[in-house]
Protein backbone atom coordinates (compact mmCIF):
# COMPACT_ATOMS: atom_id res chain seq x y z
CA UNK A 1 0.00 0.00 0.00
CA UNK A 2 1.26 3.37 -1.08
CA UNK A 3 1.42 6.43 1.82
CA UNK A 4 -0.09 9.48 0.93
CA UNK A 5 1.53 13.05 1.81
CA UNK A 6 -0.59 16.53 1.71
CA UNK A 7 2.10 19.11 0.77
CA UNK A 8 1.82 22.68 -0.38
CA UNK A 9 3.51 23.76 -3.52
CA UNK A 10 4.46 27.26 -3.95
CA UNK A 11 5.22 29.31 -7.53
CA UNK A 12 6.98 32.53 -7.74
CA UNK A 13 9.34 34.21 -9.30
CA UNK A 14 6.53 34.26 -12.39
CA UNK A 15 6.87 30.48 -12.49
CA UNK A 16 3.01 31.10 -11.69
CA UNK A 17 2.80 31.55 -15.52
CA UNK A 18 2.86 28.47 -16.92
CA UNK A 19 0.45 26.91 -13.90
CA UNK A 20 -2.64 28.92 -15.13
CA UNK A 21 -1.69 32.38 -12.38
CA UNK A 22 -1.61 29.77 -8.94
CA UNK A 23 0.61 30.90 -6.79
CA UNK A 24 0.28 28.48 -4.24
CA UNK A 25 -1.79 24.68 -4.18
CA UNK A 26 -2.36 21.93 -1.65
CA UNK A 27 -1.03 18.51 -3.15
CA UNK A 28 -1.26 15.21 -2.42
CA UNK A 29 1.14 13.22 -3.63
CA UNK A 30 1.57 9.36 -3.59
CA UNK A 31 4.27 7.29 -4.23
CA UNK A 32 4.03 4.72 -6.78
CA UNK A 33 5.73 2.04 -5.25
CA UNK A 34 5.61 1.31 -1.41
CA UNK A 35 7.89 3.57 0.11
CA UNK A 36 7.09 7.15 1.20
CA UNK A 37 6.50 9.90 -1.68
CA UNK A 38 9.60 12.08 -2.15
CA UNK A 39 10.15 15.36 -4.41
CA UNK A 40 10.49 13.64 -7.44
CA UNK A 41 6.33 12.29 -6.76
CA UNK A 42 5.63 15.76 -6.36
CA UNK A 43 7.15 17.16 -9.62
CA UNK A 44 5.72 14.35 -11.53
CA UNK A 45 2.16 15.15 -9.90
CA UNK A 46 2.88 19.06 -10.72
CA UNK A 47 4.22 18.34 -14.18
CA UNK A 48 0.64 15.80 -14.83
CA UNK A 49 -1.96 17.31 -12.92
CA UNK A 50 -1.06 21.81 -12.97
CA UNK A 51 1.06 22.23 -15.41
CA UNK A 52 -1.55 23.95 -18.23
CA UNK A 53 0.35 23.35 -21.32
CA UNK A 54 2.64 20.63 -22.79
CA UNK A 55 4.75 23.01 -24.49
CA UNK A 56 5.50 24.73 -21.02
CA UNK A 57 7.29 21.27 -19.06
CA UNK A 58 10.64 22.28 -20.76
CA UNK A 59 10.46 25.66 -18.63
CA UNK A 60 9.75 23.68 -15.84
CA UNK A 61 12.09 20.51 -16.40
CA UNK A 62 15.38 19.53 -17.81
CA UNK A 63 17.06 16.15 -18.03
CA UNK A 64 14.71 14.38 -15.58
CA UNK A 65 14.87 17.14 -12.70
CA UNK A 66 13.72 20.88 -11.89
CA UNK A 67 15.39 23.34 -14.81
CA UNK A 68 18.66 25.25 -13.78
CA UNK A 69 17.50 28.79 -12.13
CA UNK A 70 14.29 27.37 -10.60
CA UNK A 71 15.46 27.63 -6.77
CA UNK A 72 13.73 24.92 -4.87
CA UNK A 73 13.02 25.12 -1.13
CA UNK A 74 11.74 22.78 1.00
CA UNK A 75 10.25 24.59 4.10
CA UNK A 76 12.82 26.92 3.41
CA UNK A 77 15.82 25.46 2.97
CA UNK A 78 17.39 24.95 -0.16
CA UNK A 79 16.72 21.06 -1.57
CA UNK A 80 20.81 20.73 -1.94
CA UNK A 81 20.88 20.71 1.67
CA UNK A 82 17.95 18.21 1.92
CA UNK A 83 18.95 15.51 -0.78
CA UNK A 84 17.55 17.04 -3.79
CA UNK A 85 14.89 14.71 -5.46
CA UNK A 86 15.44 11.90 -3.07
CA UNK A 87 13.95 14.18 0.08
CA UNK A 88 11.35 12.47 1.71
CA UNK A 89 8.31 14.43 1.67
CA UNK A 90 6.29 14.90 5.32
CA UNK A 91 2.10 15.95 5.33
CA UNK A 92 2.19 19.92 5.97
CA UNK A 93 5.96 20.45 4.10
CA UNK A 94 5.97 23.46 2.09
CA UNK A 95 8.19 23.30 -1.20
CA UNK A 96 8.49 26.81 -2.99
CA UNK A 97 9.92 26.61 -6.78
CA UNK A 98 11.26 30.29 -7.58
CA UNK A 99 12.25 31.15 -11.17
CA UNK A 100 15.44 33.26 -10.82
CA UNK A 101 15.24 34.07 -14.72
CA UNK A 102 13.61 37.03 -15.26
CA UNK A 103 14.77 40.10 -15.16
CA UNK A 104 15.86 42.22 -12.43
CA UNK B 1 8.30 20.45 11.93
CA UNK B 2 12.37 19.13 12.61
CA UNK B 3 12.27 18.11 15.97
CA UNK B 4 16.19 17.35 16.25
CA UNK B 5 18.56 19.20 13.59
CA UNK B 6 22.05 17.08 12.91
CA UNK B 7 25.25 18.61 13.70
CA UNK B 8 26.43 18.34 9.51
CA UNK B 9 23.01 20.55 9.51
CA UNK B 10 23.79 23.01 11.44
CA UNK B 11 25.30 26.92 10.26
CA UNK B 12 29.16 26.82 9.72
CA UNK B 13 29.16 30.53 11.32
CA UNK B 14 26.96 30.01 14.37
CA UNK B 15 26.95 26.40 14.98
CA UNK B 16 23.99 26.61 16.95
CA UNK B 17 20.70 27.05 13.57
CA UNK B 18 19.81 24.84 11.21
CA UNK B 19 21.84 25.69 7.93
CA UNK B 20 18.98 26.54 4.72
CA UNK B 21 21.00 27.34 1.74
CA UNK B 22 24.46 26.83 0.74
CA UNK B 23 26.81 29.64 -1.01
CA UNK B 24 27.42 28.91 -4.41
CA UNK B 25 30.87 31.02 -4.33
CA UNK B 26 32.57 29.12 -1.30
CA UNK B 27 29.86 25.93 -0.70
CA UNK B 28 29.37 27.60 2.67
CA UNK B 29 26.27 26.23 4.63
CA UNK B 30 24.51 29.13 6.35
CA UNK B 31 21.47 29.80 8.40
CA UNK B 32 19.03 32.66 7.51
CA UNK B 33 19.86 35.15 9.82
CA UNK B 34 23.71 34.68 9.47
CA UNK B 35 23.14 34.91 5.33
CA UNK B 36 21.31 38.00 5.43
CA UNK B 37 24.67 39.18 7.62
CA UNK B 38 27.15 37.70 5.39
CA UNK B 39 25.39 38.86 2.43
CA UNK B 40 25.03 42.20 3.53
CA UNK B 41 28.42 42.41 4.61
CA UNK B 42 29.64 41.60 1.58
CA UNK B 43 28.07 44.14 -0.32
CA UNK B 44 29.70 46.93 2.55
CA UNK B 45 33.11 45.63 2.09
CA UNK B 46 32.71 46.06 -1.77
CA UNK B 47 31.49 49.77 -1.56
CA UNK B 48 34.33 50.21 0.67
CA UNK B 49 36.86 48.49 -1.13
CA UNK B 50 35.70 50.66 -4.33
CA UNK B 51 35.07 53.82 -2.46
CA UNK B 52 32.14 53.46 -4.79
CA UNK B 53 30.37 57.02 -2.34
CA UNK B 54 31.59 59.74 -0.69
CA UNK B 55 29.26 61.13 2.05
CA UNK B 56 26.67 63.29 1.36
CA UNK B 57 26.42 62.49 -2.14
CA UNK B 58 22.59 62.05 -3.59
CA UNK B 59 22.55 58.66 -5.50
CA UNK B 60 19.87 57.50 -7.83
CA UNK B 61 18.80 53.53 -7.61
CA UNK B 62 17.41 52.28 -11.19
CA UNK B 63 14.65 50.88 -9.33
CA UNK B 64 12.51 48.50 -12.01
CA UNK B 65 10.61 46.57 -9.43
CA UNK B 66 12.16 43.35 -9.93
CA UNK B 67 14.23 41.19 -8.00
CA UNK B 68 17.65 42.48 -8.00
CA UNK B 69 16.80 46.73 -7.75
CA UNK B 70 14.34 46.32 -5.11
CA UNK B 71 16.84 43.96 -2.65
CA UNK B 72 19.33 46.41 -3.93
CA UNK B 73 17.25 49.70 -2.10
CA UNK B 74 16.57 47.17 0.11
CA UNK B 75 20.31 46.81 1.06
CA UNK B 76 21.14 50.05 0.36
CA UNK B 77 18.95 51.45 2.90
CA UNK B 78 19.93 49.12 5.60
CA UNK B 79 23.50 49.61 4.76
CA UNK B 80 23.09 53.48 4.58
CA UNK B 81 21.95 53.66 8.02
CA UNK B 82 24.42 50.75 9.38
CA UNK B 83 27.27 52.29 8.74
CA UNK B 84 26.49 55.81 8.41
CA UNK B 85 27.31 56.73 4.88
CA UNK B 86 25.00 59.40 4.91
CA UNK B 87 24.18 58.92 1.17
CA UNK B 88 20.53 60.30 0.26
CA UNK B 89 19.38 58.24 -1.89
CA UNK B 90 16.82 58.24 -4.50
CA UNK B 91 14.70 55.83 -6.54
CA UNK B 92 14.52 56.27 -10.04
CA UNK B 93 12.43 54.23 -12.99
CA UNK B 94 12.42 54.10 -16.46
CA UNK B 95 8.56 53.88 -17.65
CA UNK B 96 9.13 52.58 -21.24
CA UNK B 97 5.64 52.46 -21.56
CA UNK B 98 4.82 48.71 -22.28
CA UNK B 99 0.96 47.86 -20.99
CA UNK B 100 0.87 44.90 -18.77
CA UNK B 101 4.36 44.88 -17.73
CA UNK B 102 6.19 48.18 -16.78
CA UNK B 103 2.73 49.65 -15.70
CA UNK B 104 2.37 46.67 -13.18
CA UNK B 105 6.06 46.82 -11.93
CA UNK B 106 5.63 50.37 -11.43
CA UNK B 107 3.02 50.01 -9.11
CA UNK B 108 5.99 47.86 -7.13
CA UNK B 109 8.02 50.53 -7.53
CA UNK B 110 5.79 53.21 -5.58
CA UNK B 111 5.14 50.80 -2.64
CA UNK B 112 9.09 50.24 -2.46
CA UNK B 113 8.42 53.77 -1.99
CA UNK B 114 6.98 54.05 0.97
CA UNK B 115 8.29 50.71 2.75
CA UNK B 116 11.95 52.32 2.01
CA UNK B 117 10.82 55.91 2.70
CA UNK B 118 12.47 56.88 -0.60
CA UNK B 119 11.73 60.10 -2.88
CA UNK B 120 10.48 58.11 -6.43
CA UNK B 121 11.09 59.71 -9.78
CA UNK B 122 9.47 58.22 -12.80
CA UNK B 123 10.42 59.17 -16.42
CA UNK B 124 8.64 58.33 -19.49
CA UNK B 125 9.63 57.42 -22.81
CA UNK B 126 6.52 59.33 -23.94
CA UNK B 127 7.99 62.58 -22.25
CA UNK B 128 11.31 62.06 -23.42
CA UNK B 129 10.49 60.23 -26.68
CA UNK B 130 7.35 61.18 -27.74
CA UNK B 131 7.49 57.63 -28.24
CA UNK B 132 6.32 54.17 -25.72
CA UNK B 133 7.23 50.77 -26.55
CA UNK B 134 4.02 49.84 -27.33
CA UNK B 135 3.64 52.10 -30.29
CA UNK B 136 7.38 51.59 -31.16
CA UNK B 137 6.71 47.95 -31.29
CA UNK B 138 3.63 48.44 -33.29
CA UNK B 139 5.32 50.17 -36.12
CA UNK B 140 8.61 48.32 -36.31
CA UNK B 141 7.67 45.25 -35.45
CA UNK B 142 8.72 43.25 -31.89
CA UNK B 143 12.10 41.77 -33.64
CA UNK B 144 14.49 44.61 -32.86
CA UNK B 145 12.26 45.74 -29.36
CA UNK B 146 15.24 44.95 -26.93
CA UNK B 147 17.78 47.54 -29.52
CA UNK B 148 15.30 50.36 -29.23
CA UNK B 149 14.62 49.46 -25.71
CA UNK B 150 17.97 49.51 -24.55
CA UNK B 151 19.67 52.72 -26.50
CA UNK B 152 16.61 54.77 -24.94
CA UNK B 153 16.75 53.50 -21.71
CA UNK B 154 20.17 53.99 -21.40
CA UNK B 155 19.56 57.61 -22.03
CA UNK B 156 16.66 57.93 -20.23
CA UNK B 157 18.48 56.78 -17.04
CA UNK B 158 21.15 59.61 -17.56
CA UNK B 159 18.17 62.20 -18.20
CA UNK B 160 16.02 61.36 -14.90
CA UNK B 161 19.42 61.57 -13.28
CA UNK B 162 20.31 64.93 -14.16
CA UNK B 163 16.50 66.13 -13.40
CA UNK B 164 17.20 65.11 -10.20
CA UNK B 165 20.32 66.82 -10.21
CA UNK B 166 22.18 63.43 -9.23
CA UNK B 167 25.11 62.01 -10.57
CA UNK B 168 25.49 58.63 -9.68
CA UNK B 169 23.25 55.89 -10.42
CA UNK B 170 23.42 52.58 -9.35
CA UNK B 171 21.85 49.61 -10.55
CA UNK B 172 20.74 46.04 -9.58
CA UNK B 173 23.22 44.24 -12.28
CA UNK B 174 24.37 40.88 -10.69
CA UNK B 175 27.41 38.40 -10.52
CA UNK B 176 25.56 36.40 -13.48
CA UNK B 177 24.94 39.18 -15.21
CA UNK B 178 28.40 40.37 -15.14
CA UNK B 179 29.32 37.09 -16.49
CA UNK B 180 26.42 36.77 -18.88
CA UNK B 181 27.97 39.92 -20.23
CA UNK B 182 31.65 38.72 -20.64
CA UNK B 183 30.73 35.55 -22.05
CA UNK B 184 28.30 37.32 -24.64
CA UNK B 185 31.31 39.62 -25.67
CA UNK B 186 33.88 36.50 -26.01
CA UNK B 187 30.94 34.59 -28.32
CA UNK B 188 30.46 37.99 -30.16
CA UNK B 189 34.29 38.53 -30.79
CA UNK B 190 33.41 41.86 -28.76
CA UNK B 191 36.87 41.87 -26.72
CA UNK B 192 36.90 45.82 -27.13
CA UNK B 193 33.86 45.50 -24.96
CA UNK B 194 35.20 42.93 -22.46
CA UNK B 195 37.29 45.30 -20.27
CA UNK B 196 34.63 48.10 -20.12
CA UNK B 197 31.82 45.11 -19.23
CA UNK B 198 33.79 44.21 -16.37
CA UNK B 199 34.23 47.33 -14.26
CA UNK B 200 31.92 48.42 -11.03
CA UNK B 201 31.77 52.09 -12.16
CA UNK B 202 31.61 53.36 -15.12
CA UNK B 203 32.14 56.84 -16.29
CA UNK B 204 32.71 58.28 -20.19
CA UNK B 205 34.48 60.91 -20.61
CA UNK B 206 32.81 64.51 -20.57
CA UNK B 207 29.37 62.06 -19.03
CA UNK B 208 27.98 63.61 -16.09
CA UNK B 209 26.38 60.67 -14.65
CA UNK B 210 28.40 57.79 -13.68
CA UNK B 211 26.67 54.32 -13.11
CA UNK B 212 27.96 51.88 -10.70
CA UNK B 213 26.98 48.04 -9.96
CA UNK B 214 27.27 46.88 -5.86
CA UNK B 215 25.88 43.84 -6.71
CA UNK B 216 29.00 43.20 -8.90
CA UNK B 217 30.13 39.90 -6.93
CA UNK B 218 26.34 38.71 -5.73
CA UNK B 219 25.47 35.71 -7.11
CA UNK B 220 21.58 36.07 -8.58
CA UNK B 221 20.80 32.84 -6.19
CA UNK B 222 21.54 35.02 -3.34
CA UNK B 223 19.78 38.15 -4.10
CA UNK B 224 16.63 35.41 -4.82
CA UNK B 225 16.82 33.87 -1.21
CA UNK B 226 17.31 37.49 0.16
CA UNK B 227 14.97 38.73 -1.19
CA UNK B 228 12.66 35.33 0.04
CA UNK B 229 14.09 35.58 3.79
CA UNK B 230 13.55 39.23 4.21
CA UNK B 231 9.95 38.99 2.65
CA UNK B 232 10.77 41.76 0.65
CA UNK B 233 8.25 43.14 -2.26
CA UNK B 234 9.13 42.55 -6.05
CA UNK B 235 7.26 41.97 -9.31
CA UNK B 236 8.61 39.46 -11.35
CA UNK B 237 7.16 38.79 -15.18
CA UNK B 238 8.63 38.08 -18.42
CA UNK B 239 8.92 41.58 -20.56
CA UNK B 240 5.89 41.18 -22.73
CA UNK B 241 8.28 41.43 -25.57
CA UNK B 242 10.71 38.61 -26.15
CA UNK B 243 13.93 38.57 -24.86
CA UNK B 244 17.49 38.26 -27.49
CA UNK B 245 17.69 34.95 -28.33
CA UNK B 246 21.82 34.68 -28.16
CA UNK B 247 21.48 36.47 -24.81
CA UNK B 248 18.70 33.76 -23.67
CA UNK B 249 21.23 30.70 -24.93
CA UNK B 250 24.04 32.24 -23.05
CA UNK B 251 22.16 32.64 -19.91
CA UNK B 252 21.08 28.91 -20.26
CA UNK B 253 24.45 28.22 -20.82
CA UNK B 254 25.59 29.43 -17.82
CA UNK B 255 22.94 28.57 -15.43
CA UNK B 256 23.98 24.79 -16.84
CA UNK B 257 27.74 25.62 -15.97
CA UNK B 258 26.82 27.06 -12.76
CA UNK B 259 25.18 23.97 -11.36
CA UNK B 260 28.41 21.97 -12.13
CA UNK B 261 30.73 24.07 -10.79
CA UNK B 262 29.13 27.42 -8.60
CA UNK B 263 32.23 29.13 -8.56
CA UNK B 264 32.27 29.67 -12.73
CA UNK B 265 30.18 32.93 -12.28
CA UNK B 266 32.91 34.59 -10.16
CA UNK B 267 35.58 32.89 -11.87
CA UNK B 268 34.11 34.49 -15.80
CA UNK B 269 34.09 37.76 -14.04
CA UNK B 270 37.40 37.62 -12.77
CA UNK B 271 39.08 36.37 -16.49
CA UNK B 272 37.23 39.65 -17.44
CA UNK B 273 38.84 41.77 -15.29
CA UNK B 274 42.51 39.93 -15.69
CA UNK B 275 42.22 40.22 -19.97
CA UNK B 276 43.83 43.55 -21.17
CA UNK B 277 43.85 44.05 -24.76
CA UNK B 278 46.98 44.70 -26.42
CA UNK B 279 47.51 48.40 -27.77
CA UNK B 280 46.31 49.22 -31.10
CA UNK B 281 48.44 51.41 -33.25
CA UNK B 282 46.58 54.66 -33.71
CA UNK B 283 45.77 55.96 -37.41
CA UNK B 284 42.48 57.08 -35.87
CA UNK B 285 42.98 60.93 -37.67
CA UNK B 286 42.99 58.90 -40.99
CA UNK B 287 39.84 56.45 -41.00
CA UNK B 288 36.67 57.46 -40.11
CA UNK B 289 33.43 54.98 -40.14
CA UNK B 290 31.09 56.33 -42.43
CA UNK B 291 27.29 55.01 -41.46
CA UNK B 292 24.87 54.44 -43.59
CA UNK B 293 22.26 57.49 -43.07
CA UNK B 294 25.41 59.25 -43.81
CA UNK B 295 26.69 60.64 -40.77
CA UNK B 296 30.55 59.71 -40.01
CA UNK B 297 32.44 59.17 -36.80
CA UNK B 298 34.77 61.63 -35.42
CA UNK B 299 38.02 60.75 -34.39
CA UNK B 300 37.76 61.85 -31.14
CA UNK B 301 36.12 58.81 -29.11
CA UNK B 302 35.34 60.51 -26.01
CA UNK B 303 33.26 63.90 -25.15
CA UNK B 304 31.37 64.41 -28.97
CA UNK B 305 28.10 65.76 -28.57
CA UNK B 306 24.57 64.29 -30.60
CA UNK B 307 23.99 67.75 -32.97
CA UNK B 308 20.31 66.83 -32.46
CA UNK B 309 19.70 65.97 -28.48
CA UNK B 310 23.32 67.22 -27.00
CA UNK B 311 23.99 63.83 -25.60
CA UNK B 312 26.97 62.01 -24.94
CA UNK B 313 27.86 60.65 -28.77
CA UNK B 314 30.36 58.91 -30.67
CA UNK B 315 28.84 59.92 -33.97
CA UNK B 316 27.06 63.17 -35.27
CA UNK B 317 23.60 61.95 -34.21
CA UNK B 318 23.73 59.90 -31.35
CA UNK B 319 22.03 56.32 -31.87
CA UNK B 320 18.98 57.49 -30.26
CA UNK B 321 18.21 59.98 -32.34
CA UNK B 322 18.83 57.62 -35.70
CA UNK B 323 16.52 54.85 -34.18
CA UNK B 324 13.74 57.86 -33.44
CA UNK B 325 13.96 59.24 -37.19
CA UNK B 326 13.68 56.36 -38.56
CA UNK B 327 10.68 55.51 -36.63
CA UNK B 328 9.08 58.97 -37.17
CA UNK B 329 9.61 58.50 -40.85
CA UNK B 330 7.32 55.41 -40.41
CA UNK B 331 4.87 57.16 -37.77
CA UNK B 332 0.89 56.20 -39.33
CA UNK B 333 -0.24 59.80 -40.55
CA UNK B 334 -4.26 58.91 -39.54
CA UNK B 335 -4.94 57.15 -36.08
CA UNK B 336 -7.62 54.70 -37.12
CA UNK B 337 -11.06 55.98 -34.74
CA UNK B 338 -11.07 53.49 -32.24
CA UNK B 339 -7.43 51.93 -32.18
CA UNK B 340 -5.84 52.23 -28.96
CA UNK B 341 -2.20 52.01 -27.99
CA UNK B 342 -1.66 48.77 -26.53
CA UNK B 343 -4.73 47.75 -29.28
CA UNK B 344 -2.05 48.22 -32.47
CA UNK B 345 0.52 46.47 -30.53
CA UNK B 346 -1.45 43.49 -29.24
CA UNK B 347 -2.94 43.45 -33.44
CA UNK B 348 1.02 43.33 -34.69
CA UNK B 349 1.54 40.32 -31.91
CA UNK B 350 -1.83 38.81 -32.98
CA UNK B 351 -0.87 39.31 -36.93
CA UNK B 352 2.41 37.48 -35.85
CA UNK B 353 1.00 34.48 -34.85
CA UNK B 354 -1.36 33.72 -37.29
CA UNK B 355 -0.33 30.93 -39.77
CA UNK B 356 -2.38 29.54 -42.87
Amino acid sequence: MSTRVIVKAEFLGGLDSIFGGIKETKCTVEANDSTLPTIKDLIKHITDHLLVSPNDYCVFIQEDTVRPGILVLINDTDWELEGELDYELESGDVVTFTSTLHGG
Amino acid sequence: MPSAVKINALCELCHCRKAVMRRPKNLQKLCKECFIHVFETEIHRTIQREHLFYRGESVAIGASGGKDSTVLAAVMKTLNERYDYGLHLILLSIDEGIVGYRDDSLATVKRNQSQYEMPLEIVSYKQLYDWTMDEIVACSGIKSSCTYCGVLRRQALDRGALKLEVHHVITGHNADDMAETVLLNILRGDTARIEQSVNITTNSQGSPVKRSKPFKYAYEKEIVLYAHYRKLDYFSTECTYAPEAFRGTARTLLKNLELVRPSCILDIIHSGEQLKLKHKRRNASSEMEVRSNGSVSLPNKDGNRCERCGYLSTNRICKACILLEGLEINRAKVQIDGTSVDGAAKLTKTLEHLAF
